[in-house]
Order: C-alpha cells, then sequence, then structure tokens
C-alpha cells in the first residue's frame, strides 16, 4: 500500500489566496491541481511536501475563451475538457490530436493543462504542443501578472520559470488565419507516455512556410522544440520534400536517451518520422484539406 | 480534518488525515468496499467513482478534494436490493457475462453509467474508448462492450414505450 508522508492542507479560495499560502508555508509548500503527477509521486515519497494547496476550486482559472487575436486557456482546464472544446478544435486541432493520446479518459477527468506544464515531465505531450503553437504563458504573482513563451517557461526536466509564489494562470495562444496543426505521438499500449512525439504548427502564405512551430517530446528535444527543422522551412516551400528534410535534421538534432521505451536509435528515427508526418497533416490542414 | 462528503445521497461527516485517499476514506471509513483497491498508481481503474458525476480514480484523490462533493460508487448504482432494481449496466452485465472475477466490475459499471448518461447509444468504439483507462485481467472486454450495449438498448426501449404512454394518454 502506498502512502504519503504526511501534510497539512489548505484549500485555496483564489489565485490571491493560492499565492498568499505559498509565501507563508515556504518552499515545502506545493499546489496541487488534478493530481495525477504529484500524488503518484507523493506515495512513492519522490515528493514530500510539508503542506498541499489545493486549487481544484479555482474555477476562474478553468475557462477556454477567445480573446481577440488568442485563445486563453485556464491552467485549471482539464485534459477532457480541452480535448471536447469546439474553440479548441476549430482553431488548434493539434490540441485535440495530442489529449486523444494522453493517459486515459478517466485520468483526463481530472488531470489539467497547468498541472502537465508545470510537472514538466521530459515526456510531456502538451508542452511540445504549446511549444509548436508558440504560446505565452500567464504567471501570477504578489506583483501582478507577467508573460513567458512557452518556449521559456521549461528550464529542464521537472524545472520551469514560475518561482515558488507564483503561480501559471494560464497560456494563451495566437490565432493565426490560414495555419494548420497536428500533433502524433507512439506509444506502447493506450495511454502511457511517448516512446516519441511530435507536434507541428505552419502558416502558408501560398505554397510557402511564412510560419512554423516544430515541438518534440520525449527525445531530449531542448524546450521541446526543433529549431534547425523550423529554421530550415521558414520562407520556404511547403513540399513533401521540404517535410522529410526537415523531419532528417529535427532527428539528427535531438539526444534521446535509450530506456524501458525503446533504444537511442529508434527514438531518433521515430522523431524524424513523426516530424514528417505532422508537418504534412498540419499543412493539409492549412489548406483546408483536412479537418 | 473534517470534511463533509455526500456519497450515493446520504451525507458523512468525517474527521480524517490529509494523507487519506480517497478510495480507502470509502473501503475505511464507510466500509463501502465495493470500489476496489487496485494498482494503486491510477492505471487499472479498479477504483473509479464518480466525483459531481465525473468518473475519477479514487486512488489518486485525497478524500478532502472530496469535501463537499458528491461521490457516487456502485453500492448506489441499483435503486434496491431486488433484481428488478437494478441499474440497466448492472442487468446488462449480468445478462451478457460482462464479468469474470468481478474484480474490475464496479469501476467498468460505473464509467458505463456515466457514459450512458451523456451518450445514450454509444458505439462499440465509444464505449471501448470510455473503458480504455480501466484493465480487465481476465480480458472480457468484449462481454464488457456488449453488456453496456445492452443497458444502452435496454434504456432506449424503457424511452420509447414511456414516449408511447404519452402519446396514447395525449390521443
Amino acid at each position: 500500500m502506498q502512502v504519503p508522508a504526511q501534510f497539512e492542507y489548505h484549500k485555496a479560495t483564489s489565485v490571491d489566496d493560492a499565492i498568499a499560502l505559498l509565501t507563508r508555508h515556504g518552499p515545502e509548500s506545493f499546489l496541487v491541481a488534478g493530481g495525477h503527477s504529484l500524488l503518484p509521486m507523493m506515495k512513492l515519497r519522490l515528493a514530500e511536501p510539508e503542506t498541499l494547496i489545493d486549487i481544484n476550486g479555482l474555477d476562474e482559472l478553468a475557462v477556454v475563451a477567445v480573446e481577440s487575436d488568442h485563445v486563453r486557456i485556464g491552467a485549471m482546464v482539464r485534459h477532457s475538457a480541452l480535448l471536447s472544446s469546439p474553440v479548441i478544435a476549430e482553431h488548434f486541432p493539434i490540441f485535440t490530436d495530442a489529449e486523444r493520446l494522453i493517459a486515459d479518459p478517466i485520468v483526463r477527468n481530472r488531470g489539467t493543462v497547468g498541472g502537465s506544464l508545470c510537472q514538466a515531465d521530459p515526456s510531456e505531450d502538451l508542452s511540445a504542443a504549446f511549444s509548436a503553437m508558440r504560446a505565452t504563458a500567464v504567471i501570477r504573482g504578489a506583483d501582478g501578472e507577467r508573460e513567458v513563451p512557452v518556449r521559456e517557461f521549461h528550464r529542464g526536466p521537472y524545472e520551469t520559470a514560475a518561482a515558488h509564489e507564483e503561480i501559471l494562470v494560464a497560456v494563451r495562444v495566437p490565432i493565426r488565419a490560414g495555419s494548420g496543426s497536428a500533433y502524433a505521438k507512439l506509444e506502447r499500449r493506450a495511454g502511457d507516455w511517448a516512446v516519441a512525439s511530435a507536434g507541428a504548427m505552419l502558416r502558408l502564405e501560398g505554397e510557402t512556410v511564412a510560419e512554423v512551430g516544430i515541438g518534440l517530446s520525449a527525445v531530449g528535444a531542448p524546450h521541446f522544440v526543433a529549431p534547425e527543422a523550423e529554421e530550415h522551412l521558414r520562407g520556404g516551400p511547403a513540399s513533401d520534400a521540404a517535410f522529410v528534410e526537415a523531419g532528417r535534421i529535427a532527428s539528427a538534432h535531438c539526444s534521446p536517451s535509450a530506456d524501458q521505451r525503446g533504444p537511442v536509435d529508434y527514438k531518433r528515427h521515430l522523431a524524424g518520422e513523426l516530424t514528417t508526418r505532422v508537418l504534412r497533416r498540419a499543412a493539409r490542414r492549412s489548406r483546408g484539406e483536412e479537418a | 480534518m473534517q470534511i463533509t462528503v455526500s456519497v450515493n445521497g446520504e451525507s458523512y461527516v468525517r474527521d480524517v488525515e490529509p494523507r487519506l485517499l480517497l478510495t480507502h476514506f470509502l473501503r475505511d471509513e464507510l466500509r463501502l468496499t465495493g470500489t476496489h483497491w487496485g494498482c494503486d498508481t491510477s492505471n487499472c481503474g479498479a477504483c473509479v467513482v464518480r466525483l459531481d458525476g465525473v468518473p475519477v480514480k479514487s486512488c489518486t484523490v485525497l478524500a478532502v478534494m472530496a469535501d463537499g462533493a458528491e461521490v457516487s460508487t456502485v453500492e448506489g448504482l441499483a435503486h434496491g436490493r431486488s433484481e428488478a432494481e437494478l441499474d440497466p449496466v448492472q442487468e446488462g452485465f449480468m445478462v451478457c457475462h460482462g464479468l469474470q472475477c468481478g474484480f474490475c466490475t464496479p469501476g467498468m459499471m460505473l464509467t458505463s453509467r456515466a457514459l450512458l448518461d451523456r451518450d445514450p447509444a454509444p458505439s462499440a468504439e465509444t464505449i471501448r474508448e470510455a473503458i480504455s483507462g480501466q484493465i480487465c485481467r481476465c480480458t472480457g472486454y468484449e462481454n464488457i462492450v456488449r453488456s453496456v450495449q445492452w443497458a444502452a438498448a435496454k434504456e432506449a426501449a424503457v424511452r420509447g414505450s414511456a414516449d408511447t404512454d404519452t402519446s396514447e394518454a395525449m390521443a
């Protein structure tokens, strides 16, 4: 039987209350959202917070809202809500693709967007998807809100740009007319972490790549991105040959580790192949050839 | 810490440690042992209960998180103790042999009930997707899918005859 170590528990009544509680209880106090990463770690005593601050009651963070040229996704939006959101399906099919592959439906009922990003697991899917979309993290502290590109939010495995007394409150994703996006993941069994995964966003002007974002997860890509492959595509033709070459470049520049999910060469191969596939799909979607 | 949790419509007030998991609260504090305790790692789904209507894995929810919430467990599915008062999902599992050892059954039935509440006529694929976070180690998935389809058909028939009754009454 797995039992977490003892801790003090507080329910935050507002974001400001949560920040005040984090400040009062110091570095050994943790926020808990869906708890599907933190509670298993606490059961294994890999995490032993002295104080747990529950933010599940903060409904103001559970909102997906269109705000002029972007969509604001609250940190407490559950995976299931992101998956079923018509706004997300219309503007960012990358998240609908990704959410179908994150854990399982019951876990998705509980796990949150913010929790996934803040856990910052190197195999986490949404980090790669938001990085591909060049989204912005909105972080609130006692002195107000600040914004950090998602690509700078992740400082390394399990480490983010949010300070201890700050909360990730939302992610802002720009709406780009004429763009398309897609996500693909290879997993050993339904609901598992990725062996490798890739996400892509393309905005085409005619048949030229005007904007591109490529996210990679589980293959040791720094900040979950493939900048060399993006550079290859930007300003060039949206051709199949270019997508294949971008995959080759992404594959060459990532640094996967061998583990029970596969050896280095296999994961490197997948990184390239999946990158090419999501670029093809993002291009089809940007041309309106596929939903 | 004192919590008040409504379980199957009955309110319980208990003083619990914050680290107590919802599954153990139900089983050990309330003696509602129909909720099973399986893998303890949110993989197997034997512990699925509904928290404010939403299926969750109760091994990965703290009891204190359920303070003020409505929890439904397998004990709350039937309307009474006789076979006639079973939930159609329970009937379906019985008729279609949806269980062998029975360990995964409470979780499977709660997920199925929640599915039918939002999608009264799910395809086999939708049912498979809905239970994809739950493991039947007897590998009896085919019969579980049939059981849910049976329940959906029964509920559709009941709705149909209710509609007929209404229209007859109106005529």
